[in-house]
């Protein structure tokens, strides 16, 4: 074989081969995690839900993007009023248990009634914490999404009337898109 | 960290507040800036040492220049030296 010869199959070797680097390059590049950190927000006491929203505002003050998903019991801290009407009984019952806005959350632990939630709103009054409104209503000023699921809205009878404006509907699925493609993702 | 000089353009009083609020108002703070200056943010909260050192590692556009602290009467006040990057 002459030598340009040669010289050809070896050029149409490294092209190919490059050409395959190429492709898994830019599979790979695929599945590369994004900034970004989900959160699911599945309790509805005081505490629980400011350590949500500590964790999201600092991912958003860090260059993250946010998105904060709410289902069950996380449902309490995105409700700003609470509707009767149109609900069956038991819905109404749920209604009644469970607080129409985030001024009516309990504590995890020694809540007594809500004397607990109270005290622990003032002890972080008296040592300069961020209140829970105003750090929600940040969060979402600093660009979170907040998404409602569906389902637990409709199982527990509330409805998006009784939900912030602000918010998007998504399911299950809308979680796992966004989490895949999350570096952090949570569950509170 | 790296030894450097460097010119302070602004500061941030954030004294008193808890976290996540020193962060919260120094990544405000630091997009008001232009690229490459420098700003120093003054905290009282004790994690706000290791959060700004979380922030500059994490964040793309920042760069943690100092961290000193200063004897500010009671309490000690933590003078965190950031740079914007990009």
């Amino acid at each position: 074989m002459a030598v340009s010869e040669l010289a050809v199959q070896d050029t149409t070797t490294l092209e190919m081969r490059l050409q395959q680097l190429e492709e898994r390059v830019v599979e790979l590049e695929e599945n590369i995690p994004e900034d970004k950190v989900t959160i699911v927000m599945f309790s509805g006491e005081l505490d629980r839900v400011l350590a949500g929203f500590i964790i999201a505002t600092g991912a958003l003050a860090m260059g993250y993007e946010v998105s904060m998903f709410f289902t069950f019991w996380g449902l309490n801290a995105v409700r700003d009023n609470r509707t009767l009407e149109g609900k069956n009984i038991m819905e109404r019952m749920m209604s009644l248990m469970t607080p129409g806005s985030t001024e009516g959350m309990g504590l995890s632990n020694m809540n007594f009634f809500g004397a607990g939630a109270r005290m622990m709103r003032l002890m972080m009054k008296q040592k300069n914490v961020e209140n829970i409104e105003d750090l929600i209503n940040m969060t979402k000023d600093m660009g979170a999404r907040f998404v409602s699921c569906g389902m637990s809205q409709m199982v527990m009878g509330i409805n998006t009337s009784e939900l912030r404006d602000d918010m998007e509907d998504g399911g299950v699925a809308a979680y796992l898109g966004d989490a895949v493609s999350s570096k952090v993702t949570l569950f509170i | 960290m790296s030894e450097q000089t460097y010119e302070i353009s602004t500061t941030l009083d954030v004294t008193g507040l808890m976290c996540p609020m020193p962060l919260v108002k120094a990544r405000k703070a630091i997009m008001d800036l232009e690229v490459g200056q420098v700003i120093e943010v003054l905290a009282t909260d004790k994690g706000s040492i290791k959060d700004f050192q979380g922030w500059a590692k994490v964040a793309k556009n920042v760069e943690l220049l100092a961290q000193n602290e200063k004897e500010g009467g009671d309490t000690t006040i933590y003078a965190h030296v950031v740079k914007r990057t990009k």
